[in-house]
């Protein structure tokens, strides 16, 4: 399946046909060969103006020459951006076209996401076909460790775990030390709240990330890895297990793979599902069969790993993005993306979307196109409040910021993150004093216990915010809330510490009035709090049908047939079943 | 595995396998999301509803087989069907009674159920 069609229309056939000549040469320089597919036209009009056509968007571009077609194949076919000022008609045909059926798959970029959706992940030999364990085989017969490393560093890849630092740098401290043993670990832990990325891949593509671990594996020296799944993952357990098997099955996993010298296996370690498991030092600590405890770097896994050897941990989509990068190149990977975040990025979508589930885009994408043009929008006509990227570590995207475009350092600019990619949509009627709550009642649960400020800190922020939630909050709590924010993230020892205030610093710093509303007018303008909510009936409105007095679970609700109804505010529990119940909307929510 | 040609031999097989079926009997290629959210949604008796209809229709040249998330998990379970020289059609919150009746409407009397497909999903404005 083709993912883009590309139409050269004109009058002079020769022309065209050199055209298309060389607009297939720039498809395959930017390796699109397999998503793009080059057709030449006569123009229906006569006229003799040449022009290009993109499908299935629809969008015709003028003014076509050798430089102007490489403009459009690697900002728009592979980056998604359409070229402005070529286009024919600049004024209907922007990136605010009508959505058509299709548009949820073609305003993506699938690159990580390839396979999934394609092939039977439970079969090698699908995956072989896609190229699969190509990669792995060019490095073991054409190049030397240091290329590999070289390769990976020049195409820019960062993490994608959370932090987002350079993977080739990561490979290269590993790959310089003398040390005989060293490892290579796969961080499937993936406990962010709300984020599915790495359990859609591995369940999907299972053998892209064996495939780059043995690849790291050869790239530093290392001939054994891990992969540390949750528990919670059991079918991502399964077919990573089968595919293993089938791995050595075949020789790519086991001894002298590719008749190269190069030995390799994996092992599959299952985690018990807490948080700060994901932090790496307590993941490495875990695999080791220790208690999961984060501790201090430096040492650097790269130096002291596992077992105290050298040892390289990468995310399970970063290590995905890996066999494109040696098969296709780091320039052209490189090409795609912004100047400091390369590539494509992952995202589940969760929340108040209409299209809730995986997507997949290239770095730079505004958050208004994933929402509105992937996304779907947001459901029941409300609308976009923010969204939280991050997760617990993470922060929120308002409104004004809807088209940044996404990149690790955007985000971190505007006082959220990346994260691993979970990305929660919130309409109207969330409170934003209420999300940041739920995150450190996450936090406080997940806190390893190791350090103060982690430990005692995050549960008096989660406090002095439930007394703000419940309406007893002033206006001397909210400094206190900042200084204790701030204070914790200095002095917390892990990652899980030092961003666990993120969620209240940034919502401190964009929905402040809401804050000050739950403290001075005792109320929640979202109408999500409940100690600051009530349910009443209006009198003129109610015509006793008596549908809420049956439904209310709390029997606070009074009357006679065919008389107005009265709600006890001591009995009522808030749950709102009477004003779904409501045919006459006499019910209303304060 | 010893060598990047015997690598090679694999993938050229399994190509030619598929392009053999695809052009000696048309093959038709039906696959069902099997990730957690499809397996959550209830894609197990989807896909048994296919077997069993391509079975006991004997339809011998449609491959049912599972695959990934495609990544619309609200929509889940999910049924693509690729056929020859057509575009891939995908149907969204697909039942076993529609699973039935995908085999008979579209594959074998070549008419795609608009009402199923993904064409559905709804947009909402800014
Ligand atoms: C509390 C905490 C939880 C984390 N959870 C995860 C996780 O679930 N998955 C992950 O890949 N990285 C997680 N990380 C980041 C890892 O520590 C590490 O940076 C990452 O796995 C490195 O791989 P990368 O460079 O490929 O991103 C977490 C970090 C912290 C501090
Ligand atoms: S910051 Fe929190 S989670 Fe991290 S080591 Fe300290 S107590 Fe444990
Ligand atoms: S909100 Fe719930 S508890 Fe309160 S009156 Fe309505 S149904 Fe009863």
């Amino acid at each position: 399946m083709f993912r883009s069609h590309v139409l050269v229309c004109g009058s002079d056939g020769a022309v065209l046909k050199n055209l298309v000549d060389n607009m297939n040469e720039l498809v395959e320089k930017y390796r699109l060969k397999n998503d793009v597919k080059v057709l030449m036209t006569y123009s229906l009009t006569g006229d003799d103006k040449i022009s290009l056509i993109v499908y299935p968007e629809g969008t015709q571009y003028f003014n076509i020459n050798l430089e102007s077609m490489e403009r459009i194949v690697k900002d728009h076919l592979l980056n998604g951006k359409i070229v402005k000022d070529l286009l024919a008609h600049p004024e209907e045909k922007t990136e605010e076209e009508i959505a058509s059926e299709t548009e949820f798959i073609n305003r993506q970029f699938r690159m990580v996401l390839k396979n999934c959706g394609n092939i039977d992940p439970e079969s090698i030999d699908e995956y072989i076909a896609q190229d699969g364990y190509q990669a792995l085989g060019k490095v073991l017969t054409q190049m030397t460790p240091e290329q590999v490393v070289a390769e990976v560093k020049a195409s820019g890849l960062r993490g994608r775990g959370g932090g987002g630092f350079p993977t080739g740098l990561k490979w290269e401290f590993a790959c310089k030390s003398k040390n005989p043993v060293k490892y290579i670990c796969c961080n499937a832990d993936e406990g962010d709240p709300g984020a599915f990325m790495d359990r859609s891949i591995l369940e999907g593509d299972p053998h892209s990330v064996i495939e780059a671990m043995a690849i790291a594996g050869y790239a530093i020296g290392a001939n054994k890895g891990y992969i540390y799944v949750r528990a919670e993952y059991p079918l991502a357990v399964k077919r990573l297990d089968k595919a293993i098997a089938q791995a050595r099955e075949y020789g790519l996993l086991g001894k002298n793979i590719f008749d190269s010298g190069f030995d390799f296996d994996l092992e599959i370690r299952l985690g018990a599902g807490a948080f700060v498991c994901g932090e790496e030092t307590a993941l490495l600590t875990s695999i080791e069969g220790k208690r999961g405890e984060p501790h201090p770097k430096p040492p650097f896994p790269a130096v002291k790993g596992l077992f105290g050897q050298p040892t390289v941990l990468n995310n399970v989509e970063t290590f995905a993005n890996i066999p494109q990068i040696i098969l296709k190149g780091a320039e052209w990977f490189s090409s795609i993306g912004t100047e400091k975040s390369k590539g494509t990025k992952v995202f589940a979508l969760g929340g108040k979307i209409e299209h809730v589930g995986l997507v997949e885009v290239p770095m730079g994408t505004t958050l208004r196109k994933v929402i509105y043009k992937i996304g779907g929008g947001i459901p029941n006509g409300k609308k976009f409040k923010a969204a939280q990227t991050g997760g617990p570590s993470g922060g929120c995207i308002p409104p004004q910021h809807l088209d940044i475009p996404i990149d690790y350092d955007n985000l971190v600019g505007i006082g959220s993150m990346m994260g691993s990619g979970g990305l929660i949509v919130m309409d109207e009627d969330n409170c934003m004093v209420d999300m940041a709550k739920f995150f450190l009642e996450f936090t406080v649960d997940e806190s390893c216990g190791m350090c103060t400020p982690c430990r005692v800190g995050n549960k008096r922020l989660y406090e002095l915010i439930t007394k703000i939630t419940d309406g007893r909050g002033t206006m001397e709590d909210l400094d206190k809330l900042e200084e204790l924010c701030y204070y914790i993230k200095d002095n917390s020892l892990c990652g899980l510490g030092q961003s666990a205030p993120n969620p209240v610093l940034s919502t401190l710093k964009y929905f402040r009035d809401e804050y000050i509303a739950h403290i001075k007018d005792k109320t929640c303008p979202a109408g999500a709090c409940k100690a600051l909510i009530n349910y009443e009936i209006i009198p003129e409105k109610c015509i006793g049908c008596t549908l809420c007095k049956a439904a209310c679970p709390a029997e606070a609700i009074s009357g006679d047939p065919l008389k107005t109804h009265k709600i006890d505010k001591d009995k009522c529990i808030k749950c709102g079943t009477c004003m779904a119940k409501c045919k006459q909307n006499a019910i209303i929510k304060k | 595995m010893k060598s990047l040609a015997e690598l090679n031999a694999i993938k050229e097989k399994v190509l030619k396998e598929k392009t053999e079926a695809a052009t000696k009997s048309g093959e038709i290629k039906v696959l069902v999301g099997m990730a957690t959210c499809g397996i959550m949604a209830g894609a197990m008796p989807v896909m048994t509803a296919l077997m069993q209809e391509v079975e006991k229709r004997q339809l011998k040249n449609v491959a049912v087989s599972q695959t990934g998330c495609i990544g619309l998990c609200n929509y889940e379970p999910i049924v693509e069907v690729l056929m020859p020289d057509m575009p891939k059609v995908t149907y969204i919150k697909v039942t076993p009674e529609k699973a039935v009746k995908i085999i008979n409407d579209h594959i074998v009397n070549g008419k795609v159920i608009k009402e199923y497909t993904v064409d559905n999903i709804h947009w909402n404005k800014e």
